[in-house]
This record gives C-alpha cells, sequence and structure tokens, in this order.
C-alpha cells in the first residue's frame, strides 16, 4: 500500500474514533451547566449528586477526547507534511486559538470541577463547569472553522514566492458562512449525543426500577434539551446542504446520486440504489422539487448533475494547466511583471492542474486522456456518501421524534408508564454515535479528491515519509485505541451498573419533595 | 510592526511556549519518572498522582498550543520537524496518550493488577518524552538530513537510529534529569510525610546529575561545528528556505555569544538554578522555583545558541529553516500575535487560580475518602 493510501486510512480511523468522544463531551458539559444550575439555584443537594454522578461519566470519556484529540494535531504534521506546509498559513491560525481561547480554558479548568467541590462555593463551582463548558464548545467552533475552510477555502490565496495558500482576509476565513453551519449542526449533534446518553441510562434505570429521583429529574432536563437540539441539527443541517451547494457542487451530486442535470427545480432522491458503473441510479423513489428548494433555495435554479460537473473539471484543468507552466517559468525569472499577471490569471484553477500530478508527476506533458482521467477523479465514491447521508438523516428525525415523545411524557408527568417508550430510550443509545460518524464520511469523505476542495488533492498533501512508517504507526493506532476503547466501555459499563450512589461515595440526597410520575 | 520584528517576537514567543510547557508539564513528567522510587504502597503512589491530578490536563497544553503555534506561525518547520521526526513523534504521541490515561483510569478499579500496569504505564510515559524532547534538541545543534524540491516539498532521509547520536544522547539524558530534578521539587513542596523526604533526597542526585551533563555538553559544543548563514539573506521578505548559503564553521554554535557576552547569562542562570534547587531544598517552595529557573535557562541557552537556525539541515545545509525564511505571512503572525496578547493573560490569569485554589500539600486523607480523586 502506498504511503497517501495509508495515511488516509490512518487520519480516518484516528479521526472518527476521536470523534466517538467529542460529540458526548460537547453535550455532556452542557447538561452538567443545567444540572448544577438548579442546584446552585434551588439548593437541593439532588441536583449536585445528578451532576456529581453524570460528572464522573463525562470524566471517563474527556479523557479519552482530549488524548485522542492531539493525535488529529500531530497528524497534520507528521502525516500530511505538505498540507501543512500548503496551507499551514490560513489553516494553523484557527487551530492556534482554538488552543490559546478554548481547549485551555476547558482543560485546566476540568480539574476543578472533580476536586474543587469543597474547596470552591456553590457558583465558584458552578463558573468552574460552565468554563469547562464553553471552552468545549469554543475548541468546537475554532476547529470547524479550519474544517470549514478545507471545504470552502475563503480569504486566502496562492504566493508563488513561498509556493503556498496565505491569508488575505482573516474575517472571511472566521465567517465562512459554511463553518458557521457547521459548528451549529456539529454541537448541536453534540448535545442531541449528550441528551440520548442521559435520556438511554436514566431510562435504563427506571426500566429496572432503581434511582428513580435522580433518572427521572435527568431525563426530564434530557428531554427538553434533546429536543431542542435536534430540531437545530436539522435545520443546521439543511442550511449546510445549502452552503455545500455554493462551492462543493460535486458532493451534492454524489450525495443525491444525481447523475444529469434535471431541469429546475430537482427531485429529491429519497431511495435508490446508485449505479457507478451505469451511471444511474436504478429504483429510484423521487420527491419533486425538494432538492432544487433545499440546495438553491429557488425554483428556478438548475442543481447540476455529475457529468456535467466533470466537463466543468475538464475546462479548469486545462486552465490550471497554463497556470502550472507559468509557475514553473516564475522560479527561473522571479521578478518577471507579465508572467506574475498571466499567473494570476489562472491560479484559480492551479489545484485542478494537480490533480494530475497522480497520473504523472511531469504534469506540463499531460495527455488528453491523462486530463480525462484527472476529470473522472473528481468524482467520490457515490453509493458511499448516497447511503451514509439517508442513514444520517433518518437518525435525525428518530431523534426528534424520541425527545418529542420524552418531553411530552415528561410535561405531563408519564416518563414511567410506557414500557415500550423506555425500551425504545435505551435501544437508541448508539444512534447518535452512528450519525456523527455517518456525517463525518459525509463531509470528508465527499471532498475527496480534494484535501482543499479546488487547491489542494489529498494525494499531494503527504509527507515524504516511508510507507513502513505510515504501517507502523497505523497499526500501532489500532491496537492502542482497542485496547482503549475495551478500558473505557469497560469503566462506563461499570460505573453505570454501580449506579450513582457508589459512583459518588454516598447516597444521592433524597429529594425533598416527591415527583408524581 | 515590521515583518522582521515580528519574526523576533515569534521566535521569542516560541521559546515562552516552550518554557512554560517545561516548567509546568515538566514536573508532571518528573513526578512519574520518581514514582517507583518515592512511592513504595497503593497510598503513597495516589499521593503522587493526586499531586498533579488537578493541574496535568492544562499543563499539557502548553504541549498542544506549543505545536498549534508551530503550525500556524512556523509552518515549515511544522512540517518539516513532525513529519521528519515521524517515530519519534509517534512515541511521543503515545506517552501523551497513554499518560493522562494512566492518571485518570488508574484508581477506577482497586484490582492491583490493573493499577501496577496503569503505574508502569505512568512511569515509563514519563520518561520517554523527557528523553525524546532533549534528543531532538541535540539533533538541532548537529542538523539533520533534509531538503525541499522546487514545489518546495519537504524530503528528508532521517530515521529513528540516526537520530540517536552521542550528543543528542547526553542532551537527552540532561533532559530527562532536569525534569525529573524538577518533579522532585514538586513533590517534596507537594506531598508530606515519606513521599516528600524521598523526593527531598532526590534533589542533590538529580539536580547534580544535571549540572554534570550540562557542562558537559557545554564543553562538547566547543568541539561541534556551528552553522552560519554567509549569503545576505533579507529579513522582511516572504519565506522561502532556499534563497541564502550555508556553511558549517568550527564553534560557530558560540558565535552569537561571542558578539553578545550578555548572552552567558543564561547557562550561568541555568547552572545556579540547579544549585538553588540543592541548597534551598528545606525551602520547598524555592527549591522549586530554582528548577524551574534551570528548565527555562537550559530552553534559554539552547534557543540563543541556535538563533537564527529553528533546524538546520546536515544534507542540504542552505536549506536549513531559519527565523527569517520559514515563518507565516506577516498578516498571519498579526493576528496571531493579536490573539496571544488577548487570551495568554487570560490563561496565565485562571491558571493561577487554579494553583491557588489547590494550593498546600496533598495528605492521604485527601483522597482516601473521595472517589472522584485519582
Amino acid at each position: 500500500m502506498d504511503v497517501v493510501l495509508l495515511s488516509r486510512l490512518q487520519f480516518a480511523v484516528t479521526a472518527l474514533y476521536h470523534f466517538l468522544f467529542v460529540p458526548l463531551t460537547l453535550g455532556l458539559s452542557l447538561i452538567l451547566v443545567i444540572t448544577e444550575c438548579v442546584y446552585v439555584m434551588t439548593g437541593r443537594t439532588i441536583w449536585r449528586d445528578i451532576t456529581k454522578f453524570w460528572g464522573a461519566l463525562f470524566g471517563i470519556n474527556f479523557a479519552m477526547g482530549v488524548a485522542t484529540g492531539i493525535t488529529m494535531e500531530f497528524q497534520f504534521g507528521t502525516n500530511w507534511a505538505y498540507y501543512a506546509h500548503y496551507v499551514g498559513d490560513v489553516f494553523g491560525a484557527p487551530l492556534a486559538i482554538e488552543g490559546l481561547m478554548a481547549f485551555f480554558l476547558e482543560a485546566t479548568l476540568v480539574g476543578l470541577f472533580f476536586f474543587g467541590w469543597d474547596r470552591l462555593s456553590k457558583v465558584g463551582h458552578l463558573i468552574v463547569t460552565a468554563g469547562v463548558a464553553i471552552g468545549s464548545n469554543f475548541s468546537a467552533l475554532w476547529i470547524l472553522i479550519a474544517n470549514g475552510w478545507m471545504q470552502f477555502p475563503v480569504g486566502a490565496k496562492f504566493n508563488p514566492d513561498t509556493m503556498r495558500m496565505e491569508v488575505s482576509d482573516f474575517m472571511a476565513v472566521l465567517f465562512n458562512p459554511v463553518a458557521q453551519a457547521k459548528f451549529v449542526h456539529t454541537v448541536a449533534a453534540g448535545y442531541v449525543t449528550g441528551s440520548v446518553f442521559v435520556l438511554a441510562i436514566s431510562a435504563l434505570y427506571l426500566l429496572q426500577k432503581r434511582h428513580r429521583p435522580l433518572a427521572l429529574r435527568s431525563m426530564t432536563v434530557a428531554a427538553s434539551f434533546g429536543l431542542a437540539s435536534a430540531l437545530c441539527v436539522i435545520v443546521l443541517g439543511d442550511e449546510s446542504g445549502y452552503t455545500a451547494s455554493v462551492n462543493q457542487k460535486m458532493k451534492i451530486a454524489a450525495i443525491e446520486a444525481m447523475w444529469n442535470t434535471e431541469p429546475a427545480p430537482a427531485s429529491f432522491t429519497l431511495i435508490g440504489i446508485p449505479d457507478r458503473e451505469g451511471r444511474k441510479t436504478d429504483y429510484a423513489v423521487k420527491i419533486p422539487w425538494v432538492l432544487g428548494l433545499i440546495t438553491t433555495r429557488s425554483i428556478d435554479k438548475q442543481v447540476p448533475g455529475i457529468d456535467d460537473l466533470v466537463k466543468l473539471a475538464d475546462t479548469r484543468i486545462r486552465s490550471g494547466l497554463l497556470a502550472y507552466e507559468t509557475l514553473a517559468k516564475l522560479r527561473s525569472d522571479r521578478n518577471n511583471a507579465a508572467l506574475r499577471a498571466q499567473l494570476h490569471e489562472h491560479v484559480d484553477d492551479l489545484g485542478y492542474a494537480l490533480l494530475l500530478k497522480r497520473f504523472r508527476p511531469d504534469v506540463e506533458h499531460a495527455s488528453e486522456a491523462d486530463i480525462a482521467r484527472a476529470a473522472q477523479s473528481t468524482i467520490p465514491n457515490v453509493p458511499v456518501l448516497f447511503w451514509s447521508f439517508r442513514l444520517m438523516v433518518a437518525c435525525g428525525f428518530w431523534f426528534v421524534l424520541l425527545f418529542g415523545a420524552a418531553f411530552y411524557l415528561a410535561a405531563t408527568r408519564q416518563l414511567v408508564r410506557y414500557r415500550w417508550f423506555l425500551v425504545a430510550a435505551v435501544l437508541s443509545l448508539p444512534l447518535p454515535w452512528i450519525a456523527a460518524e455517518l456525517g463525518w464520511i459525509v463531509a470528508e469523505y465527499g471532498r475527496q479528491p480534494w484535501v482543499i476542495e479546488g487547491v489542494l488533492p489529498t494525494a499531494l498533501g503527504v509527507s515524504s515519509t516511508a510507507a513502513g512508517n505510515v504501517l507502523f504507526s497505523l497499526l500501532g493506532f489500532v491496537v492502542f485505541y482497542s485496547g482503549l476503547a475495551v478500558a473505557d466501555l469497560y469503566l462506563m459499563i461499570k460505573y453505570v451498573r454501580l449506579g450513582p450512589d457508589q459512583t459518588i461515595g454516598h447516597p444521592v440526597a433524597a429529594p425533598r419533595d416527591m415527583v408524581a410520575a | 510592526m515590521s515583518y522582521e520584528l515580528l519574526r523576533l517576537v515569534w521566535w521569542a514567543l516560541l521559546g515562552v511556549l516552550l518554557i512554560a510547557f517545561a516548567v509546568t508539564d515538566g514536573f508532571d513528567l518528573g513526578s512519574a519518572a520518581l514514582l517507583p522510587y518515592v512511592a513504595r504502597n497503593d497510598n503513597e503512589r495516589r499521593q503522587v498522582i493526586n499531586t498533579i491530578g488537578p493541574v496535568w490536563e492544562g499543563n499539557q497544553v502548553w504541549f498542544v498550543l506549543g505545536g498549534g503555534a508551530i503550525f500556524a506561525a512556523w509552518p515549515a518547520l511544522y512540517a518539516a520537524s513532525f513529519s521528519g521526526f515521524y517515530l519519534a513523534m509517534f512515541a511521543v504521541l503515545a506517552a501523551l496518550i497513554f499518560r493522562p490515561l494512566s492518571i485518570i483510569y488508574r484508581s477506577k478499579l482497586s484490582d492491583p493488577r490493573w493499577r501496577g500496569w496503569w503505574d508502569w504505564t505512568f512511569f515509563v510515559t514519563g520518561i520517554i518524552p523527557a528523553l525524546i524532547f532533549g534528543v531532538a534538541f541535540g539533533n538541532l545543534f548537529l542538523g539533520v538530513p533534509f531538503g525541499f524540491d522546487a514545489d518546495l516539498r519537504f524530503h528528508s532521509t532521517i530515521t529513528l537510529l540516526s537520530l540517536l547520536r552521542p550528543f543528542p544522547l547526553l542532551t537527552g539524558l540532561l533532559s530527562l534529569s532536569m525534569l525529573t530534578l524538577h518533579g522532585a521539587t514538586w513533590l517534596t513542596l507537594k506531598s508530606d510525610g515519606p513521599v516528600s523526604a524521598r523526593a527531598r533526597a532526590a534533589i542533590p542526585v538529580f539536580a547534580g546529575a544535571f549540572i554534570v551533563l550540562f557542562v558537559l555538553a557545554g564543553i562538547w559544543l566547543l568541539a561541534l561545528d556551528g552553522y552560519v548563514i554567509t549569503s545576505s539573506l533579507s529579513h522582511d521578505s516572504d519565506s522561502n528556505p532556499m534563497l541564502k548559503t550555508v556553511i558549517l564553521v568550527p564553534r560557530g554554535w558560540l558565535l552569537n555569544a561571542g558578539l553578545h557576552p550578555a548572552l552567558w547569562l543564561a547557562p550561568l542562570l541555568a547552572l545556579s538554578g540547579a544549585f538553588a534547587a540543592i541548597l534551598l531544598r528545606d525551602r520547598p517552595l524555592l527549591s522549586f522555583l530554582g528548577s524551574a529557573l534551570a528548565c527555562a535557562a537550559t530552553i534559554a541557552t539552547a534557543g540563543l545558541a541556535l538563533f537564527p537556525f529553528l533546524l538546520p539541515s546536515s544534507s542540504e545545509p542552505d536549506s536549513s529553516l531559519t527565523v527569517w525564511d520559514a515563518s507565516s505571512s506577516k498578516l498571519t503572525l498579526e493576528i496571531m500575535l493579536g490573539a496571544v496578547l488577548i487570551f495568554l493573560p487570560l490563561i496565565l490569569a485562571y491558571t493561577a487560580w487554579v494553583y491557588r485554589v489547590m494550593r498546600g500539600p496533598v495528605r492521604a486523607r485527601d483522597f482516601s475518602g473521595d472517589p472522584g480523586a485519582y
């Protein structure tokens, strides 16, 4: 296997793994703020114990999130060195600001969350908990600003003297519409994950007829927080679809398995079987108008299909080749103004010429066949995207139903009345993780063959390191991470089984009032 | 602010971040390295771990932030050092993944095999990064084989074994003794009873080792060739590390100190810090500040000697990365400096607050009844 494939595999494995822990941190940290707020405001100690119990589970998860997150930052340097050189000027800044503004805050304060109960005032401790939650959420903001730029590289331009992308407008990077939509979509998905986690474990306790005061209260918090978040995920997911349609038309077309441009407004394929060879989608069940409405917010604009986008890529590759050739001439004649002007004209397509590097290193001698192959290579894996997207969306709608029911039952104090509801809540536990991983696949696998959309092909971003090294580290990660997953799950299950009384070291405070249920 | 000054400021900030990492996370690593010696039973081991329990997570962020700052301000250095030192980085990474978990997971179960495994992990993951950071610094003085092609794509023939040369191994031990000393002064300050007494007894041993290794490394430097830029190199131009010439000069790393004798203060302070740690070991806070000074001044010594080099190339010296041709664009350096000026004071403030809240030594009663403790 070559370095590109191994590095991509390693990134995918470590990112998907890291993302098992992040959403729960995001959601649970806010739920802790909510429950502790209730404690501070009402003074009822049961809410402190609720905070402590979910806090213990939060701690186990948080450690894994932090530990596996460092891998992500390192990999841009170890495995994607040319990427780091090529876009570090733009991409590095949000990562560094994430450290300064967010990661430092959450990591410094999280120690006090566990060790500060007796050393801080009630309000003081609440501020610490809020600091951890704010830190985690701002962390997500900066990471998604960085990621949003990979999808929609605004506010930067290519500098031929340094052979890299450089920031030209930082505000554009910051307020990138893709990043903003992604941020809310992702953190809201995290809140859903936290809510499902609390809902499912509380439902389990109710089914087992134990820890009822804690379970009922936790469930009520999870139901309301979860319902708001689940709705938010869907609305902002739709917004992500719209922003993607501005510059990632190929991703949209692939998700929809839309081979040919349809007359506006395009119909949405609810389900079907995409056929990559035949370039058609069999057994498609279509809903008229919906795709056009979602992606263009209009009824008259067209959504381009895959075949038309390949033709467009072909044109851009030819234009990019002109930029590439001019760049080569500039190296020996650095101050030639005419060459610089010529480069400027085609530089936006330079990335498309770099697509050819996968097929031949001497890009300037590319044949017609090479250009055709490079243009074809801009099509991502259609069936994988098609199905990942649909499963993710199905999960999203299920969460709205689940939390809607939970909210209604909590509001009418019937949470323990229907066994089927509690069973459904418990069985839903794995779904937010599945949805989150699928979402990552849609966003990042759907970006292929680009690592920076339209600017840098993934295959070019790798380090010039020996394949053996990458294989070694990849195997290392698989072994380490599998072991850690076992330890993490074991501890989680153990603490859930032990229940809150033993987890926090004393019986959960008895409620002052009995909740009718 | 001129591009030249911005680059200087960012070079200094890089030093500040490395020093902050060594001074804070350094005692975490050092405490881990001392675990088998200072703690003889389960309660004592928990005492050691709980001294760093509330703060290690924040401390480790200095390293993460250091990585982020190199990425944003010195992307060429980030690409070259992280991919060039691939397997060494992987080892550091493995240590950074396992060390936190050994702290958090260890006391969650009472099975002695479980605890024994995590104690061993804690010890090893304390030593490995301390050694590797020192070895990496030693290699900067010798240069490593790398270069760039016309697209500025980094290539190198560095292997893990090729990094383990005599001088870097010496600096690796130097780094290990320095951080273990720092761990010893920390544990003297933050624990009580036998753990504190054993840590106190370890101070002269590791401070002595540090002083001997530091002087040895200094003498060795006299025999090494240093890298010197011989062509003109604009301090204000776009970053491209291919536009200069560099040669090797005997005793080249002493040239900076020859030009500016005040730079000799750095090594002097490093040694004074270690002596202070020994002499003031009955006043634990001062002793701890002494070892912190030793860490800070040692990093400053290395940085000032290497200046303006960040990563010299032994195979293609002209491609060496320097302060003047490996930075981000002026705009990025400005934006990042703004972010640092806003957030660094905040970080220092809340970090200081956390240390204040958790002040005083950790005693057995602080953790024995608390299931949240490590």
